[in-house]
């Protein structure tokens, strides 16, 4: 379930931020709680909880006092922008630095990437 | 009901061995905590100490305020379960079962019969005839049913195969949560578990060596993975737990915690960020466990 590469706690985190960027989890609806979290991943609820603590301190989710967390309003358009600032130096960058280690010219790059925005849904088979 | 705990210099010795070396430490009531040692190191004879199993040569236990010795009130709120379950050989499972139902004041008759039927356990057959694993099976359905307050495993669960140790960290994590209570694991099965505790506590040598939540312990030790020149300068003032290396790339796995300032100078210099196993951190703090104190 986990890779083993970050903190339990913090692949909670991502997981519930993929979840709100996908869609999957919209404004003002409120996240599964920490003790489904602990019994879905089998951990302790206090890691569970540490996951969320880091989303409500990020401004992702809010605490609705005696009943649950909930995803803030902003949180999808907050979480987009975060993600198009690392776009190019966390995904663009070390695909050009695969590209130059395997010998791909930039211009077959760029041609994919053309041919990619006319065919049909745009966003890739 | 949460049942605190406060230890404060205690110290047991058996004749003029030391087993316990005046340790002070407070758990908090409520949690899952971890009790982790390497054999010898004293988990055994702190856990019977806070049982009330026996009294303390000096120093002091309270178990929710008071000294638990003798004392009828903590002592039912109390379970400790050891490797074997204390059980009588020629019992019949089905009657040490009902034994435990008539002395347990908050015994789960429903919860224990499900355990029964998970860890397969024959009710008819009498306890001399359990496999070792069976006998853990039931002093594990013992620990789980009886509910106390205060519930302590002592490394009960190692005899258990597979399939079964793991239906016990499901139940045990289950009951948790649906009924919140002070739990306490003693193991050195520590991978498998870890992932239960909210706190733990290392000892060596009758000594408290750490005492921290789970998540704040893993966070102290971190690999880090990449060019050997890099990784070697990173780390030159560091204390380093392990390390590898395959042709140019090394991997280096160190204790102390990274602020957030170095972890970004780290991935700056091309290096690889990751988590280190509990186990691993254990290992090396019971190695020497002078150097860390």
């Amino acid at each position: 379930m986990f890779d083993d590469r970050s903190p339990i706690y913090q692949q909670i985190a991502d997981k519930i931020k993929d979840d709100i960027l996908r869609g999957a989890l919209n404004a003002d609806e409120q996240v599964m709680s920490t003790n489904q979290y602990a019994v879905f991943y089998r951990i302790n609820p206090a890691t569970a909880a540490k996951g969320f603590q880091q989303l409500v301190e990020e401004g992702v989710l809010y605490k609705r006092r005696g009943i649950g967390m909930f995803v803030s309003p902003d949180a999808g358009e907050r979480l987009r922008a975060q993600r198009r600032e690392t776009f190019f130096a966390q995904l663009v960058e070390p695909m050009l630095a695969e590209a130059d280690v395997v010998g791909i010219p930039r211009q077959d790059i760029v041609r994919y990437i053309e041919n990619k925005v006319v065919s049909p849904g745009g966003a890739g088979d | 009901m949460e049942l605190g705990i406060e230890v404060r210099d205690l110290t047991l010795r058996y004749g003029n061995v030391t087993a316990l070396d005046g340790l002070t430490f407070g758990l908090t009531g409520g949690k899952i905590h971890g009790l982790l040692g390497r054999n010898g190191s004293g988990k055994s004879s702190l856990l019977s100490l806070l049982a009330a199993f026996r009294r303390p040569t000096a120093g002091r236990v309270l178990v929710d305020g008071v000294e638990p010795f003798e004392n009828q009130d903590v002592v039912r709120m109390t379970c400790l379960i050891r490797e074997g379950g204390d059980l009588y050989a020629s019992e019949r499972v089905s009657h040490v079962l009902e034994f435990a139902a008539r002395l347990r004041p908050g015994w789960d008759a429903e919860l224990a019969r499900r355990l029964v039927d998970r860890f397969r356990l024959p009710t008819r057959s009498r306890v001399m005839s359990l496999s070792r694993g069976q006998r853990s099976a039931l002093a594990v359905t013992l620990g789980m049913a009886a509910r106390a307050p205060l519930t302590m495993f002592d490394e009960v669960h190692l005899g258990m195969d597979v399939p079964s140790r793991y239906a016990f960290y499901e139940e045990l994590l289950d009951d948790y949560l649906a009924h919140p209570r002070t739990i306490i694991l003693s193991t050195h099965l520590i991978e498998e578990v870890s992932s239960l505790f909210e706190q733990v506590l290392i000892i060596d040598r009758g000594q408290v060596v750490v005492h921290a939540s789970a998540d704040e312990l893993r966070q102290r030790g971190s690999a880090l993975t990449g060019p050997a020149d890099v990784v070697d300068r990173f780390v030159a003032t560091r204390t380093v737990l392990s390390e590898q290396q395959l042709g140019s790339t090394k991997s280096v796995a160190i204790y102390g915690e990274l602020d957030p300032a170095q972890r970004q100078m780290a991935a700056a210099a091309g290096l690889e960020l990751g988590p280190v196993a509990l186990q691993d951190l254990f290992v090396h703090l019971t190695k020497d466990s002078e150097v860390l104190r």
